[in-house]
């Protein structure tokens, strides 16, 4: 079976550690993302699992083996760089053979293979061609194709398509995963990309400072951020994130002091446990309504940039005490600069962060 | 100022804007200055050519041919090949018979010990630099510096200490001795010209190969090395030029039978009582130059050539 587990798995350079006490498991079939800033250590977990880098502690399991012992010709995996790694004196073609080359496999098979896919990713009129003379996107594909030329255990994608532009990277994106979703492997794919990871990923992983912050599938940590962090990191525009006291919580809804005036909104269940706090309030952009009086539910803010993006329009506002509140609103719904604005979270889409940054829910 | 920059222009001294546009005036520089460069090389071959009252004429012979009349008669010389014939074989005592003079054997010594020791300083360097790029060890600048105290001080102070230790080990005078010498100097140099060449490389690249199923051996021989040959053909070169020249220690530590070019050159020269021979050191240094011109013209296209073929952008 193609599975990868990694258990507790610590590595430390020196003081520093890259990634303390991560656990991940990815079943066959899967593609999981490891997504977080740069320097989160997610490309450190990859290369721990991939072998490149050994683990200070814990286990590496692939195929329901321990493997931290042994060397990455050892552990039957393929592997994307981000930079692609392609043999430079190699042509494309031995580039997408050389795995096979190790395999012992008949020159004739080799070649029905290498044309195999060759033709699934387009790169059958560049076999001959060495790798600094063709495009970027078709470096990108070769280092794809010498991957899924094998049948490893395992495939790792290291920031696959970081180095395409927009349009590529568009393509890229659906040809990866259409050819991931024929394979039935265990994959993982590092990426700092959240929007790659949202559109490839059966589950997401999220890393801050060599720590695993949530896993969960794509909808999970959009709609059920674990924290603060998951929260901010994920959706664009970010999550509006403010500070409030938590007075009171009746019959599920939250009194509280924001901005220095009294808001009541309907929360989680989990809140009423909550005891008076401070507490982080996240409401999406795209959650507000707009509704023309205030009321004890709504914010009040000043419309101070708009920034029309096509079909929606994102508007910069600032409350009485100086909180930034982004709000997304339908093209239709025209907002002048300096506009007084009153604002309606959903209930539905408001998330309530304690003290610590975790978020309280049911 | 604008007048001055149109007249440089006009001149091709200046670029208009264009990219890549060498001017004829700019070419023209740099072959003058290129010229003065090669100027006393050429006038070594010339002397190899000229008879040998012509050698110290006054006025000077300056070409061996009149270049169809440019050049007046008395500054002509008539070219003739005897003297590198005299540099194998030639009357030693007055009134003799011409004897061989064993050049041969000290080209032979030459050819052998500088391109042996050179080679085997590739090998070894490249090996260590390897290592010492991949898997640095604790100090391993510290390392790197030691290797290269070996050529800070000048050959004549280090070569009391190396003739004592070949003395008492009795490689003076051996091929041998002179060619473990000459390695030990070339691997000071080899180790940290193919270390700055390793340390240019992706690692990704060998990564991946690992991944691909390849073991270290064939990392470095199949995927390493192909992309530092600009890097070998250049030490290399360096190499053979340096130690090829090399006198000091040629001097003292080879025998008659192992004795190296530029020692042979400066005993032929000096011997005979007759006073500097110039025909024939020029022959002989003509001769001598063949070996490396060959070698450098032939590794030229791989020193030229780009390291990683462009696949690796940083």
């Amino acid at each position: 079976m193609s599975t990868i587990e990694i258990r507790k798995v610590t590595k430390k350079f020196g003081e520093f550690q890259a990634v303390k006490d991560a656990d991940l498991s990815v079943k066959a079939g899967e593609v999981v993302c490891l997504l977080g800033p740069s320097g989160c250590g997610k490309t450190t977990t990859l290369r721990m699992i991939a072998g490149l880098e050994s683990a200070t502690s814990g286990d590496v399991l692939i195929a329901g083996q321990r493997m931290n012992e042994l060397s990455p010709e050892k552990r039957d995996i393929a592997m994307v760089f981000q930079f692609y790694a392609l043999y430079p004196a190699l042509t494309v073609g031995e580039n997408i053979a050389m795995p096979l080359h190790y395999e012992g496999v008949s020159p004739a098979e080799k070649k029905a293979r290498v044309g195999m896919v060759a033709d699934i990713l387009h790169l059958t009129g560049v076999l001959d061609r060495l790798p600094g003379h063709i495009s970027e996107g078709e470096k990108q594909r070769v280092a794809v194709a010498r991957a899924i030329v094998r049948d490893p255990n395992c495939f790792l994608f290291d920031e696959p398509l970081s180095r395409l532009d927009v349009e590529l990277r568009h393509s890229m994106r659906g040809q990866i995963k259409g050819v991931l979703s024929n394979l039935s492997k265990a994959t993982v794919i590092v990426t700092h990309d959240q929007l790659e990871a949202l559109t490839m990923a059966d589950r997401i992983a999220i890393m801050r400072d060599g720590v695993i912050e949530q896993v969960g599938t794509p909808h999970e940590v959009f709609a059920k951020p674990a924290n603060v962090f998951v929260a901010s990191f994920i959706g664009t525009p970010q999550m509006n994130l403010v500070e409030a006291d938590l007075r009171s919580v009746k019959d599920g809804k939250a009194e509280l002091t924001f901005d220095g005036a009294p808001l009541a909104i309907t929360v989680n269940p989990a809140v009423s446990a909550l005891k008076p706090s401070k507490v982080t309030i996240g409401i999406r952009p795209r959650a507000f309504a707009p509704v023309s009086k205030a009321g004890k539910s709504t914010i009040t803010a000043m419309a101070e940039l708009i920034e029309p993006m096509g079909a929606e329009t994102l508007i910069h506002a600032r409350t009485k005490s100086g909180n930034d509140i982004r709000v997304v609103v339908p093209r239709e719904k025209r907002v002048k600069m300096g506009e007084v604005m009153h604002l309606e979270p959903d209930a539905a889409q408001t998330h309530v962060f304690a003290d610590g940054g975790k978020a309280v829910r049911a | 100022m604008s007048n001055l920059s149109d007249l440089l222009e006009k001149l091709g001294l200046a670029r208009k804007g264009g990219v890549d546009n060498a001017g004829w005036g700019r070419t023209l520089v740099v072959a003058i200055v290129s010229f003065i460069y090669f100027l006393p090389v050429l006038m070594i071959i010339f002397t190899a050519f000229k008879p040998q009252d012509a050698a110290l004429s006054v006025p000077p012979t300056l070409s061996p041919t009149s270049l169809f009349g440019l050049i007046p008669d008395q500054y002509v010389f008539t070219p003739t090949l005897e003297n590198f014939g005299s540099v194998f074989s030639r009357v030693m005592t007055a009134g003799g018979q011409p004897e061989p003079t064993g050049f041969d054997r000290f080209f032979f010594n030459s050819i052998v010990i500088s391109s042996v020791s050179v080679l085997l300083a590739l090998v070894i360097g490249t090996l260590a630099s390897y290592g010492f790029s991949r898997y640095p060890l604790k100090g391993n600048d510290t390392y790197l510096f030691i290797i290269l105290t070996t050529r800070m001080l000048p050959a004549i102070v280090v070569i009391i200490p190396v003739i004592l230790m070949f003395r008492v080990v009795g490689l003076s005078g051996s091929y041998l001795g002179i060619i473990m010498l000459y390695t030990a100097f070339n691997l000071a140099f080899t180790i940290w010209m193919m270390k700055s060449f390793f340390d240019e490389l992706s690692t990704d690249v060998e990564d991946a190969a690992r991944i691909d199923g390849s073991s270290e051996t064939k990392v470095f021989f199949k995927i390493c090395l192909p992309q530092v040959v600009a890097g070998l053909a250049a030490t290399f070169v360096f190499g053979l030029i340096l130690t090829w020249n090399e006198f000091l220690f040629a001097l003292l530590l080879t025998g008659v039978d192992t004795r190296t070019v530029p020692v042979a050159m400066n005993q032929a020269v000096s011997s005979g009582g007759r006073g500097t021979d110039w025909t024939l050191l020029a022959s002989i240094e003509t001769l001598f130059l063949i070996p490396v011109f060959l070698v450098t013209f032939f590794l030229q296209g791989h020193l030229l050539r780009g390291v990683t073929f462009g696949t690796v952008k940083r």
